[in-house]
């Protein structure tokens, strides 16, 4: 396999707010591959899309990344750790879009509404490359028509406001793809689309991803998506990450408790009529009251009282590529 | 978008017209009328005015006549531009007012302009350096200035300015050019006065505009479109001018309307304590002395002008915010 264009090794991003520091994410390492996509599953609040903002640096305050590395390949060669950089730095600002491009959750306010969306896609293309006016306006065109915007020409002069959903959310890949990064993350991108909808975005992620050979970080709290797109996924629970491996393993052969929960909370075509879809027991825990050893021992079902509720556990291997942070496997 | 500004100008005309009515109600409101006055004036002063003098006057001045009738006078001399004869002045009310409304629109211009001036950028920086040591120190500062009444602001001013740097303050003129006919030297005269009452007038507003200004752009900050501009990778001071600015400024547009009758009505008191040639101090006068054609017109001038902000705001509001352009919300 090539080498990982991206490497996040043991972040820690903290919220450091009057009430106390919320660890939001505590503790994650992957890596991610060109040409392969990394999902980051987990529920609301789990640190997903915070993961999603450090790598990029703009985490908003109080938050700040703590420890830990983003090392990050460039089209060189060269390495360069992303958590070493200041956040308003040159070298951050043409990474961010230049080399990482991000696409959010809400097409509906991710845009400007004063703005026409052809003038923000050439101010994208024109911050990361030297083209004219004319020559950038072309490429946005060029951007709309590959992401499938019918009439991109006339779409182009488009306020936000006068496209659907889901033309929106082509128009921010096309946005996030103008000055042509390796890495595109992609933060819930589907969550506010309807079904056809999604189907068509994330078939268009997929052929942009083959087109290119992109690296993607999909991140998502819907296991249908990542079972459809994901190769590789990382299960996180409490900003910590509680299993990871490939698509196939977490899928037939999940080990930590909360991605088997998980797994058995997706509704199923074959469910008989008025069967209750399993769900997984409590809620999560206030940010401020994390609970102490495994955050998850409060709703897991092998709750083992003296050990999980003690110590976090280790990180497990339990074969190539495939590890779990649970008490249970531990030897 | 043209439907936009036909329902604009329509209501506009419409709003004028209820204006009318209005101002004309408000001057009948208080009991008696000016021959009233006039007669415990008189007699104030020992000239005794007999009941059939006073009568005689009404019927002179129309004064007896039913209120409709008397509304219906009026609005057909306000059609043709005649506002009537000032009682008190013993001229016409365009000439009264003449020159003084002119001085008074230059002196709103400019405090609006220096208003935004000072708001914007403040209020851009309180918001972005959110609870840092500066936008402690504006918003202190800022409540100081709500809180301190203005004319006594401008007493404070002139006292300063004319006993530690010798400014000319009072006034819009110098003795010898208040009368004087329009002349260069004059209207340099008048760019000389200027600056103390431009900016008193102003830092009424500028307090609550940054306020205004502030909680606006925190709310645009915390929208998604900020942190996709951001991870675009444009520079944070282009980030925040482009997109949040912009958006917060909506609201700002909209607050023209109400400031430009603000500034005439708003600074009766310091334009009496700067002594200064205005519209207001003479609608006091007028209202004192029930003065009912001079006030009714200077009424009927700021609710005018009212009317006339508010249409400007609703097109400036057009031009900036494609939503309204095209005829469409989200």
């Amino acid at each position: 396999m090539v080498d990982p264009i991206l490497q996040v090794r043991d972040l820690h991003t903290h919220f450091f707010a009057d009430e106390g520091v919320v660890r939001a994410v505590d503790g994650t390492s992957f890596d991610l591959y060109p040409g392969r996509t990394l999902g980051i599953v987990g529920e609301s609040g789990c640190g997903k899309s915070v993961t999603a903002r450090s790598i990029l640096r703009i985490v908003e305050r109080p938050g700040r990344i703590v420890s830990g590395q983003i090392l990050l390949r460039r089209g060189d060669g060269s390495q360069i750790d992303l958590a070493a950089q200041s956040p308003d730095s040159a070298e951050m600002r043409t990474i961010r879009g230049g080399e990482i491009g991000l696409v959010f959750q809400e097409p509906m306010s991710s845009l400007s509404a004063f703005h026409t969306v052809g003038n923000q896609i050439i101010e994208a293309v024109r911050l990361h490359s030297k083209l004219s006016k004319k020559a950038a306006r072309d490429r946005a065109i060029e951007l709309l028509a590959m992401v499938g915007i019918p009439r991109p020409a006339q779409r182009v002069d488009a306020y936000s406001f006068e496209l659907s959903g889901g033309l929106r959310q082509r128009v921010m890949i096309a946005l996030a793809l103008a000055a042509e990064p390796g890495i595109l993350i992609a933060d819930e991108p589907t969550t506010a689309l309807d079904v056809t909808t999604q189907a068509q975005i994330l078939d268009l992620i997929r052929r942009l991803q083959q087109e290119r050979q992109l690296a993607v970080i999909l991140i998502t709290h819907d296991m249908g998506v990542i079972a459809e797109m994901a190769d590789d996924v990382v299960v996180m629970y409490l900003g910590k990450e509680v299993e990871k491996g490939p698509v196939d393993t977490i899928f037939h052969a999940p080990r930590h408790p909360y991605t088997r929960s998980l797994l058995r909370s997706i509704p199923s075509v074959l469910a008989r009529p008025r069967d209750r879809l399993a769900t997984i027991a409590g809620s999560i825990p206030h940010p401020f009251a994390r609970p102490k050893g495994c955050p998850f021992h409060p709703r897991c079902p092998d709750f083992m009282p003296g050990t999980c509720d003690r110590d976090f556990p280790k990180e497990v291997a339990i074969a190539d590529r495939h590890s779990t942070a649970c008490h249970l496997y531990a030897s | 978008m043209l439907t936009y500004l036909a329902r604009r100008l329509v209501l506009a005309l419409i709003t004028t017209w209820a204006i009318t009515v209005v101002t004309f109600i408000i001057m009948q409101l208080p009991p008696g009328d000016f021959v009233d006055a006039y007669v415990s004036q008189s007699s104030a002063m020992g000239s005794s005015i007999s009941a059939a003098e006073a009568d005689a006057m009404r019927q002179a001045y129309g004064l007896n006549q039913p209120f409709y009738i008397q509304y219906l006078k009026w609005m057909s001399f306000v059609a043709r531009g005649e506002l009537g004869l000032s009682f008190e002045y013993g001229r016409p009310v365009t000439e009264v007012i003449g020159d003084r409304l002119w001085l008074t629109i230059i002196l709103s211009i400019g405090a609006i302009l220096v208003t935004w001036g000072l708001a914007l950028p403040i209020g851009i920086y309180s918001a972005v350096r959110q609870y840092s040591f500066g936008d402690y120190v504006f918003t202190f500062v800022g409540f100081i200035g709500l809180a301190i009444p203005n004319f006594l602001l401008a007493l404070i001013i002139m006292y300063v300015g004319f006993r530690y740097f010798g400014l000319n303050v009072g006034g819009l003129f110098s003795a010898e050019y208040a009368l004087a006919p329009w002349s260069f030297a004059k209207v340099w005269d008048l760019m000389e006065h200027l600056p103390i009452p431009v900016f008193i007038l102003a830092l009424a507003g500028t307090a609550q505009l940054v306020r205004i200004m502030r909680a606006n752009l925190l709310d645009e900050l915390r929208r998604p479109y900020v942190m996709t501009a951001r991870a675009r990778g444009l520079p944070e001071y282009r980030v925040i001018l482009k997109y949040p600015v912009r958006a917060a400024l909506n609201p700002f547009a909209s607050t023209i309307g109400y400031l430009l009758p603000f500034m005439v009505s708003g600074s009766v008191i310091i334009s009496v304590v700067l002594s200064l040639p205005t519209v207001g101090p003479l609608l006091l006068r007028s209202l004192l002395s029930q003065d009912m054609l001079l006030g009714s017109s200077i009424i009927l001038l700021l609710g005018i002008l009212t009317v006339i902000g508010t249409l400007l705001s609703d097109m400036l509001l057009m031009w900036i915010d494609p939503r309204i352009r095209l005829g469409r919300d989200t």
